[in-house]
């Protein structure tokens, strides 16, 4: 059966490869995890998204409970509906993972992102950022004759928007938290 | 406190007495020193010195699939851990329990850079099931039985300890085993019964069924595999095995149709193409099972039992997802049948003629000859003799592996040892030891290949030290056959760096390890060698020297759908398509 000394392989085309990822619509998720604050816990995290090639698009962490020694986990994630639901499974699976919750599925929440922006100028373009920053409830936390650092708190999309009238007016440096999210209502996850 | 306060290495040692350890399979080294002074002062425990970490690993393998109980290894920091981490990923790509105790430098010297330190847990980290670094001896205790909690649990697998070694040298409490109970791993055991009740709606409603199951039956206990035929019986449906879970049907009888997969049978690979109703307990379809994903198995509905949730719906979507244990969803599931209607018999008969058909074409057979060893023949003689003798069997990787799980037959659970998600050359020799060590009275065969058994033959060595009996049966082809096969069919016939060259004499090895070293040439050797095999009190290697060009069929090719098979060498299917040749 053996195809004697067919020469060179034939080139092949590969764009196939890329046609199947994209082929189903990606859906943004927030999923909150809360786990043990043990060493080790947030690599574990962390690796299981980078060694099955899942996507991060924020993730922040902190004790929330220092007597049970509990941290949540709340990461912002895209991906089509069969991956979102292996991402949870996943995350489930981890030893010390105590509950993982899909905000996005379970109902109304509230996502909020935290920033630090600085702006430096003179004249008319300093005092428009901080006109901008007024009507976004931004709160100035530094200021010299040449610059203002902002404070803001806000969706995502508010902080976006937020940063995006700041570029012209000479932005200089950000730096963002990443989402923290919660269910509305009364009842606690 | 009133509480006697014992060094680490002895909470170490009490700890595994207490989880009910017999055998360690280890290799010493600086970092572990204080546990193996321990070892050495007692009697409860057995270590067996392996030859090579990698071993000490695949032998604990070997031992906790042959038993059903957690195997146990201990290594040294440093190159001692990271030779442990091939056997630690075949561990957790197959789901075996096993506790593998590393040691690691002083807490003080962590980060440093000092002598042997490796970052252990983080190498590990994603080829263990989980993985701790004690680092207070207050903690050790309780660390080493959720270690084994740990890896028995749920879907089982490799548990790593790091034990830096002031922490074995420390001072500190016991706790018993049944004083703790673990924080947040918590495996859900028992299967959603309105779940369990529409499978059976399903099952009940049946026309073209087939049974789809695999190594979760033998993690899940001899009770599954006990259940699992009770069901089958019932139901009077066709079943296949992946390759992980072979012998959790008996491989004899009429019902079973024989192994899935690229290299499985025409019957199973076609009932499953063609069912209506799939029913996949513990298995979970791994692309070497479904072939090229948007053509698998379309026209049928689809039960998943599964003990961990991520296996369900992560390459095939199911209708029914059941999460719990093999055997105690069997049990309802059987309770929740008897409640039902029989399958309609007519139907089912129609199936099982569609079914008679493609056995028809007897997709295993091959060409025989009267002068070559055929790889094929060597097995089937094989098995005839050692058939009613209730064997164990370990294989390596390759061709040879294939063509055991086509024709050698397991009619129980936990006979039969191969690395099937990782796919481990090296790995049966060592597995053999320790399926010898848990039972030694028993026939160990590890069938071979000659490239892979040169992998872990440091391990004939440890035959030799512990007297093992075991059996290593080479189907010598003098290529790393898999690889040749791959070459004949995607790359044009070009051998590039598949021929084995300059191998050992291998019955010369044999001697020199004091096993009895035998070999075949002609067809009219065979059965004497495997009789003279089976007779020997000792470790016997044989060399059998087969068909070099000998292909294995059937055959799915790499991208293409479950049921377009190759069944003969004159037959090229289809094309191997682009998809194909990216694929492993
Ligand atoms: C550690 C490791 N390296 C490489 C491979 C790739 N591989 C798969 S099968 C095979 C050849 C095995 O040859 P042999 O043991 O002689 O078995 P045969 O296929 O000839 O029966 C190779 C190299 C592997 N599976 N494992
Ligand atoms: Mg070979």
């Amino acid at each position: 059966m053996r195809a004697a000394a067919r020469g060179a392989a034939p080139s092949r085309d590969l764009r196939w490869v890329s046609s199947l990822v994209d082929r189903e619509a990606l859906r943004r998720h927030t999923i909150a995890v809360l786990v043990d604050n043990e060493a080790g816990v947030l690599a574990r995290v962390i690796g299981l998204f980078s060694g099955r090639g899942y996507n991060i698009e924020s993730l922040t962490v902190a004790e929330v409970d220092p007597v049970e020694h509990l941290s949540r986990i709340t990461i912002v994630t895209s991906g089509t509906a069969m991956i979102i639901e292996q991402i949870k499974a996943q995350l489930a699976r981890l030893v010390p993972v105590h509950q993982v919750n899909d905000l996005t599925l379970e109902g109304p929440f509230v996502s909020r992102e935290f920033a630090l922006i600085k702006v430096a100028g003179k004249g008319e373009a300093r005092v428009e950022s901080l006109r901008i920053a007024d009507i976004f409830r931004a709160r100035v936390v530094d200021s010299t004759t040449s610059s203002f650092t902002f404070e803001m708190t806000g969706s995502t999309e508010k902080l976006d928007a937020f940063i995006n009238l700041l570029r012209p007016l000479g932005l200089v440096e950000i730096a963002r938290a990443g989402a923290v999210a919660m269910a509305r209502g009364h009842k606690g996850s | 406190m009133s509480q006697a306060q014992l060094s680490g290495a002895e909470i170490i040692l009490k700890a595994l007495v207490d989880q009910g350890v017999e055998v360690v399979f280890g290799y010493p080294g600086g970092a572990v020193l204080p546990i193996y002074d321990e070892l050495f002062k007692q009697n409860s425990l057995r270590h067996v010195l392996v030859r090579h970490e990698a071993g000490a690993v695949h032998a604990a393998e070997g031992y906790a699939r042959s038993t059903g109980r957690v195997g146990c290894v201990l290594v040294t920091s440093g190159p001692g851990a990271t030779n442990a981490v091939t056997g630690l990923t075949d561990a957790f790509m197959d789901s075996i329990p096993v506790v593998c105790l590393t040691g690691q430098v002083a807490t003080h010297m962590i980060g440093n850079d000092a002598f042997q330190e490796a970052d252990t847990v983080g190498i590990t980290r994603p080829c263990t099931k989980h993985n701790y670094l004690v680092r207070d001896i207050n903690d050790l205790a309780r660390v080493m039985h959720e270690a084994f909690y740990v890896a028995r649990s749920g879907r089982p697998g490799p548990v790593v300890v790091d034990l830096p070694k002031d922490v074995q040298l420390a001072k500190g409490p016991y706790l018993d085993k049944d004083g703790f109970a673990h924080r947040s791993y918590r495996p859900q055991v028992t299967g959603d019964p309105a779940e369990i009740a529409r499978a059976a709606e399903l099952i009940a409603a049946a026309k073209r069924p087939v049974f789809y199951t695999g190594g979760g039956i033998i993690n899940s206990g001899t009770r599954a595999a006990a259940l699992l035929a009770e069901l089958v019986g019932l139901t009077g449906f066709p079943i296949t095995n992946t390759v992980m879970g072979l012998g959790g049907y008996p491989g004899s009888d009429p019902q079973f149709l024989g192994m899935v997969g690229m290299h499985g049978t025409y019957e199973a690979n076609l009932a499953m193409a063609h069912c209506d109703l799939m029913i996949a307990i513990g298995a979970r379809f791994d692309d070497r099972v479904t072939g090229r994903l948007d053509a698998f198995s379309r026209g049928s509905k689809k039960i998943h039992v599964d003990i961990d949730p991520s296996s369900i719906n992560k390459n095939v979507a199911v209708d029914v997802a059941i999460v719990g244990d093999a055997a105690t969803v069997l049990a309802d599931l059987i309770a929740e049948a008897h409640r039902r209607p029989a399958p309609e018999g007519k139907a089912l008969a129609k199936w099982w003629a569609q079914i008679e058909a493609w056995r028809g074409r007897e997709c295993l057979r091959y060409e025989p000859s009267p002068t070559i060893i055929k790889p094929q023949y060597a097995l089937e003689r094989l098995y005839a003799q050692i058939k009613d003798r209730d064997a164990y069997v370990t294989t390596e990787v390759g061709q040879h592996q294939m063509w055991a799980a086509q024709f050698l037959k397991f009619e129980q659970p936990n006979r039969w040892m191969t690395s099937g998600g990782l796919g481990t050359m090296g790995y049966g020799l060592p597995a053999a030891v320790g399926v010898q060590l848990a039972h030694p009275g028993s026939l160990v065969i590890d069938v071979a290949g000659e490239a892979s058994i040169l992998m872990n033959i440091q391990e004939l060595s440890t035959i030799a030290q512990y007297r093992l009996p075991v059996k290593v049966f080479i189907l010598n082809n003098e290529y790393m056959g898999m690889v040749r096969q791959w070459q004949d069919i995607l790359h044009g016939g070009r051998y590039s760096e598949s021929y084995m060259a300059s191998l050992p004499d291998f019955v010369k090895l044999a001697e020199s390890f004091g096993a009895v070293g035998l070999r075949a040439t002609k067809p009219s050797e065979v059965d004497d060698v495997i009789a003279e095999m089976i007779a020997a009190d000792r470790a016997v290697i044989v060399d059998m020297l087969v068909d070099k060009t000998e292909n294995c069929y059937p055959m799915i090719p790499s991208g293409a759908p479950h049921y377009e098979m190759i069944l003969s060498a004159g037959e090229r299917a289809h094309e191997v398509s682009d998809q194909g040749l990216t694929l492993v």
